[in-house]
């Protein structure tokens, strides 16, 4: 332990690079220490409790697998690092996120050091199966200190136990903690700035059972609870009387159904006003910019690249900020797996489950999240199932091109009535087509590529719990970084890039009118392709720098026509009736509602299914349906309009 | 009490049960155990879904819920001793 205030080196707080670590302790690499900890332990309360926001996420190369890295914070100068491992029940590599733990723990993984110590956390309302997990773990004879959580339950509910005595049935340190009051918590410094010195020290040595006998770990465990005066607590009578009322009969679908539209209403109306008044900050600046740089191709590229083409992005940050605090209050105090529970049987339908449910909402916002958020579905073969759908929910970047579409070709009549106007009645029935798609989809999947053997739906259900503004808060910015890191990286590239094609090649020295430039080479090249589904060169054009992002169409649908951002959209929409009949904005409409144009979402698809195969078939099944769905809505139009 | 062989899925609401055996892959029945489905526990059934989905199940301190295709492969066992009872 070193208390130097002094030593001269500079304090950074940069992460160590796993990949350049050596694989051994050596005295130049910071400690490591692993949190490990089944899932519902609090184990990332815990993580976020000892490293603030001094952590990264990160994923391992060729795993779909997540964990986090952090700077402990700690009473002295000593660097240690945390990184908190998937949530297990065991060791015993099968699923890929025990894989993982059992690989890291071991040092069996090339591109992570071994850990110096652990820290196993386990929820001590439950003492007798989370202390299954301490069987494996202490086997790895690591310096260990073992975190009974939940102590304020357990007291609430009227149970006991003896750290003293587990700690030497154990021979490693117990201690009771609180991770979400924070109570215990010195503890675990007192362990963390005294890793260094334990790193020598003999490894304890207990009698364990052996580790693939789950009834014989499973004895081993009560054994311990046991000796060490136990007494489990009370059923929770809270979790009782609320799911009485959330899996009511009746009522449960009636609530389910409420929070779903709660959260769906939220955030589109609550979102809005912040999304309108950043639109309007970019868009304002954009001008403000523009007054006062010198009229140069540099501003051009500042402004209409990089400004304008991040600012689309950005501005969707409050409704996915919105979105993961909800999933984040859902998740956090126990109502997910309800949801999950009472969607189960609907979703079986389409050859889905329970789990499915809250990422194929959350697309409705940003199939971004939605595909993060796929990561509680277990069953591999449903994950990938939902991942491959999640895009054809109609997802907030396609309101942008619908919005304008709409206004411009749908008259403003009413039907049925005064119940509803015809523009509304296209609105929904855009979003019923990419249901519609989605479902047909998903049954041809896990009827084909993706069939399971057997279901595998296997739902713990955690007690309810209040959800803490902290995680919560750290829940949002965490996703908030991930955005704004992406927004910054691919969205900034495909901006800069749009912009280049469409002000080169140079002619004499000038910037070439938009027919001339590599853009609309291209939009002339593929014209033929898209001729049949009704649209010219310049629509191949927005088709082109929409496959980065849909909401960019509109930006470059501005652009071609050259209308500036505060002109009124109305000039946009009679500027859109020269190059488009009604038939061909028809199948420009479900053209967005099927195709995959959005290289955010490629990319997290990439990164969480662990290589291009999956994304490059989701890209190509979703083009064939966008391209057939247009070149049948425009005949159909056609035939139809005359 | 049905004879023969039941199963977890021929419960009713509040019934407990001793777990015998599960007739299952491995891998399924390995994260069974771990979630407390173990031979020789105690099973109560809670709730189920409403709907008529998958139904939740009381074990080991713990609350997890299984469709009725899956809870058909978790054999009980008819115990003299702790006879299967009815709670309400």
């Amino acid at each position: 332990m070193s208390d130097c205030h002094n030593t001269g080196q500079p304090k950074i707080n940069l992460l160590p690079n796993p990949n350049i670590l050596p694989p051994r302790p050596a005295a130049e690499r910071p400690i490591i220490v692993a949190i490990v900890g089944p899932p519902n332990s609090g184990k990332s309360t815990l993580f976020n409790r000892l490293t603030g926001l001094r952590q990264k996420v990160a994923n391992f190369p060729g795993v779909t697998v997540e964990h986090r890295m952090g700077k402990a914070r700690l009473k002295s100068e000593q660097e240690v690092f945390l990184v908190d491992l998937p949530g297990v029940y065991s060791l015993n590599p099968r699923a890929e996120d025990e894989q993982v733990t059992h690989d890291v723990l071991k040092g069996e993984r090339p591109d992570f050091p071994k850990p110096d110590a652990v820290i196993l956390i386990l929820d001590v309302t439950n003492l007798g199966r989370n202390l299954v997990l301490a069987a494996p773990i202490l086997h790895l004879a690591l310096p260990t200190l073992v975190l009974l959580n939940m102590a304020d339950d357990l007291a609430q509910r009227g149970g006991r136990v003896d750290v003293g005595a587990l700690s030497a049935e154990l021979n490693t340190p117990v201690a009771l903690i609180s991770a979400s009051k924070g109570t215990g918590i010195d503890r675990i410094q007192q362990f963390l700035l005294g890793t260094a010195a334990r790193l020598n020290a003999p490894p304890a040595r207990i009698e364990l059972p052996i580790l693939q006998d789950v009834p014989k770990c499973r004895q081993w465990a009560a054994q311990l609870g046991t000796r060490a005066s136990y007494r489990a607590p009370a059923p929770p009578i809270w979790t009782r009387r609320l799911d009485a009322i959330f899996l009511h009969p009746f009522f449960g679908p009636l609530i389910f159904a409420a929070v779903v539209v709660g959260v769906f209403q939220s955030i589109f109306s609550w979102a809005q006003p912040i999304m309108n008044a950043l639109q309007d900050a970019v868009t304002v600046s954009g001008v403000w910019m523009t007054h006062y740089l010198p009229d140069t191709p540099w501003r051009s590229l500042l402004i209409d690249g990089v400004w304008k083409g991040v600012g689309s992005v950005i501005v969707f940050l409050p409704q996915i900020l919105l979105l993961f605090l909800f999933i984040g209050i859902l998740e956090d105090s126990g109502y997910l797996a309800r949801a999950a529970l009472i969607a189960d049987r609907t979703m079986a339908r389409i050859g889905l489950q329970g789990k499915s449910f809250i990422p194929l909402l959350s697309a409705y916002a940003c199939a971004v999240p939605a595909v993060m958020s796929t990561r509680v579905i277990e069953d591999k073969r449903d994950r990938m199932a939902t991942i491959m759908i999640a895009p054809l929910m109609t997802c907030s970047a396609r309101l942008p091109i619908y919005t304008l579409l709409i206004a411009a070709f749908v008259p403003n009549t009413h039907i049925l009535g005064n119940f509803l106007s015809l523009p509304v009645a296209v609105m929904l029935g855009l979003y019923f087509l990419g249901f519609a798609a989605a479902v047909v989809v998903a049954r041809l999947l896990k009827s084909t590529i993706l069939q399971s053997k057997g279901s595998s739906f296997i739902l713990e259900m955690p007690p309810y719990r209040w959800p803490t503004a902290r995680s919560l808060s750290l829940r949002v910015l965490d996703r908030a970084k991930v955005f704004l890191h992406r927004a910054g990286t691919v969205i900034l590239g495909v901006a800069v890039g749009l912009w280049v094609l469409a002000n080169l090649p140079l002619h004499n020295g000038h910037v070439p009118a938009l027919e001339h430039s590599y853009a609309g080479m291209i939009g002339q090249a593929i014209e033929p392709l898209i001729k049949p589904l009704g649209f010219n060169w310049k629509i191949g054009i927005g088709l082109i720098t929409s496959l980065a992002a849909r909401e960019v169409i509109v930006g470059t649908l501005g652009t071609i026509y050259g209308i500036e951002g505060e002109e009124t959209s109305q000039t946009l929409q009679a500027a859109v009736h020269h190059d488009l009949s009604t038939a061909g904005a028809i199948a420009l409409l479900v053209f967005f509602a099927f195709a995959m144009q959005c290289l955010s979402t490629l990319a997290v698809v990439k990164r969480e299914t662990g290589g291009w195969k999956w994304p490059i078939f989701q890209f190509s099944y979703m083009l064939a349906l966008a391209y057939s769905g247009s070149w049948l809505a425009f005949h159909i139009t056609q035939h139809f309009l005359g | 009490m049905p004879s023969g062989h039941s199963t977890l899925a021929d419960l009713r609401t509040g019934q407990r049960c001793i777990l015998d055996r599960l007739d299952l892959p491995d891998d399924l029945s390995r994260r069974l155990m771990e979630l407390g489905f173990l031979p020789g526990n105690e099973v109560t059934l809670g709730r189920r879904a409403p709907g008529g989905g998958p139904r939740v199940y009381r074990v080991d301190g713990t609350e997890g819920a299984l469709r009725q295709e899956t809870a058909r492969h978790l054999y009980v066992r008819r115990d003299p001793e702790s006879d299967l009872v009815v709670l309400k």
